[in-house]
């Protein structure tokens, strides 16, 4: 186990080094395009995880923390000239609000109706979004980032360092929740609530831990997302693709384990990159779809449940 | 001159005409979800599915009824095969989970919106018949046909519907295998098949559902997704399965969003639906209409 530690703290040292230096190697802007949305899948996908593959509870709504870190941050910036750290430790503390109260309602509601109680958080913060003047309303409002600091090497190069830094804090906090006691008091949760609320593990702590780290962490992926577009709108902060794909990595991946989101965002986003930039954005919907449907049915536990079944095959 | 009365008065009967379509949309998701458990997300997909057939079927000079009343058998059948489909994924393996079955109907309601905006072009698509265009007016209260003639198919077919579910043997079979499927197999039925027959009949119900949205107006491909949350939300406030409760919710709901367009604006009406449902079930999970779980 120490060992694991110590291999993944210098993976992700190497990972952060590597982003930090990419931009004096690659030269293109349009890596760092497209490499921004991908790594920002990976914390959408591992937030997601936190509570929809360890607790089972399934978040429609991932895209209601997406949409209010982004409309958080583009405030702070627009209105007070905050820096965008301060947006991300704003936002990732909102999230973990929302979640909170998302957390308490799982006291009333489990199941379909919690996922469905979590989609309605989506169309009712949208429908708020869209009627506050001060937030742009329909149309949206432009975010001028400040100029990118010196080593950056240029403002998509300097965001898409940033999110790299919350992907590996989010990994990094999920790998320890998996492997701690909230973890497996959440497999509990999972397993049968009842059972595990009778044998005396804390069900409503936990579950209100991992709806407010989780929405802390959906809510942090959207906070750079101003900077990157320079230009906030309702409708893509509230993006229902960003609910699906938040569903659909880790499910693609595996639910089970921190590895199996980051596997799945990093497939199925470069796969949308690819279609978006070669296809449609409309064949790229599709495509997600039918993946989605595919998984589900022939293999819900995901790439990582199936090389566990294989290799479990092989050893007999 | 408009008095407050007038708009109050219209506010009113506009907000009962709305809600009694939006229980014709919701009433099959009332059979699969409310009486089968299935959360069958993709309803409202079926539902534009149902409006793209009416339009379609349109085009050969058939009026959006008679239309709707050729996509019953067809609907019909596309929903045993659904089911068919869900049943082998899920229900051979042991009870589905919740998180896959949701998830399967959600990637369909995708895929049925994509190849419907590929097939169609994701332009707006409208109906004509003769009653669209003009209005009932009854003193100050104006009318149009368009709102008024699909707001009688949800009475219509939930009478229909109630007296197949109390008074045949087969609606008494969809009713017995929501509460215990294998005491239903004691008794000679295979619940599977009763489970099939009555998710081709929800299925059924989406192209009446869809010929009610597209007489009153315009629809495209995704127009299914607002509906989504209206829906459920009626199917849950109503308490699993009532179908008679579906319409007197959905009416409620109806008068909500429209004394809310009246009175406010327009463009918060999305969320009251929801905002109703977060309420309701913080307060009273089990629904106006139905039992204490």
């Amino acid at each position: 186990m120490k060992r694991n530690n110590l291999i993944f703290a210098l993976g992700a040292i190497l990972i952060l080094l590597a982003g930090f230096f990419a931009p004096s190697i690659v030269t293109n802007p349009f890596y760092f395009f497209a490499g921004y949305v991908i790594v920002q899948y990976i914390v959408i996908a591992t937030g997601w995880n936190v509570l929809g593959g360890y607790a089972g509870y399934i978040n429609f709504g991932a895209a209601a923390f997406f949409g209010s870190g982004v409309y958080l941050s583009a405030f702070l910036f627009n209105a007070f000239g905050l820096p965008l750290w301060v947006g991300i430790i704003g936002a990732a503390a909102l999230g973990a609000i929302l979640g909170l109260a998302m957390g308490y309602l799982t006291l009333q509601i489990q199941g379909v109706y919690f996922a469905i109680a979590t989609l309605g958080l989506v169309i009712v913060l949208e429908t708020i979004v869209h009627n506050l003047p001060g937030l742009g309303g329909a149309r949206g409002m432009a975010v001028y980032g400040p100029a990118p600091p010196e080593w950056s090497g240029g403002p998509v190069q300097y965001v898409f360092f940033v999110i790299l830094i919350i992907a590996v804090a989010c990994v990094a906090l999920a790998r320890w929740i998996e492997h701690s006691w909230v973890g497996r008091g959440l497999r509990a949760v999972r397993a049968s609530e009842d059972a595990a609320e009778c044998s005396g593990v804390p069900t409503l702590k936990l579950k209100l831990v991992a709806c407010s780290i989780s929405g802390a962490m959906l809510a942090a992926a959207g906070a750079p997302y101003p900077f990157y577009t320079n230009f906030v709108e309702p409708v893509t902060a509230f993006s229902l693709l960003i609910g699906l794909n938040a569903i659909a990595m880790p499910l693609i991946g595996g639910t089970r384990s921190w590895a199996g989101p980051i596997i799945g965002a990093i497939i199925l986003a470069s796969a949308q990159q690819i279609a978006t930039v070669t296809i449609s954005s409309e064949l790229n919907i599709l495509f997600v779809g039918v993946v989605l449907i595919a998984f589900v049915a022939l293999a819900p536990n995901g790439l990582l449940g199936l090389a566990k079944r294989k290799s479990a095959g092989t050893a007999q | 001159m408009t008095s407050s009365l007038d708009i109050f008065l219209n506010a009113i009967s506009t907000g009962v005409v709305l809600g009694s379509i939006y229980a014709s949309i919701a009433l099959g998701l009332a059979i699969t979800f409310g009486i089968l458990h299935i959360p069958n997300v993709a309803h409202p997909a079926l539902v534009i599915v149902g409006a793209y057939f009416v339009y379609l079927v349109g085009q050969w000079g058939i009026s959006p009824i008679p239309a709707a009343l050729i996509g019953l058998p067809v609907f019909y059948v596309l929903g045993m095969a659904l089911y068919s489909f869900y049943s082998r994924t899920f229900e051979r393996k042991g009870q589905a989970n919740v998180l896959q079955s949701l998830t399967l109907f959600f990637g369909l309601s995708l895929v049925i919106e994509i190849a419907i905006a590929l097939f169609f072009g994701s332009e707006l698509k409208s109906v004509d018949a003769d009653y669209v265009g003009s209005s009932l007016i009854l003193g100050p209260i104006t009318m149009p046909y368009r709102l008024l003639v699909p707001a009688l198919f949800a009475p219509i077919m939930i009478s229909a519907l109630w007296l197949y579910f109390n008074r045949t043997h087969s609606g008494t079979a969809i009713r017995a295998v929501a509460h215990d499927d294998r005491a239903l197999s004691i008794s000679g039925i295979n619940p599977t098949w009763i489970k099939r027959h009555a998710f081709g009949i929800a299925t059924a119900t989406a192209v009446v559902g869809g010929a009610a949205l597209i007489i009153m107006g315009p629809v495209e491909p995704f127009a299914g997704r607002f509906q989504i949350g209206r829906v459920f939300a009626i199917v849950v406030l109503a308490g699993m399965g009532s179908i008679p409760g579906t319409l007197v919710v959905a009416i409620m709901i109806g008068i909500a969003e429209s004394f809310v367009s009246a009175y406010l604006t327009p463009s918060w009406s999305p969320g009251v639906a929801f905002a109703i449902l977060l309420l309701a079930l913080g307060l009273r999970p089990q629904g106006l209409f139905g039992a204490a779980r």
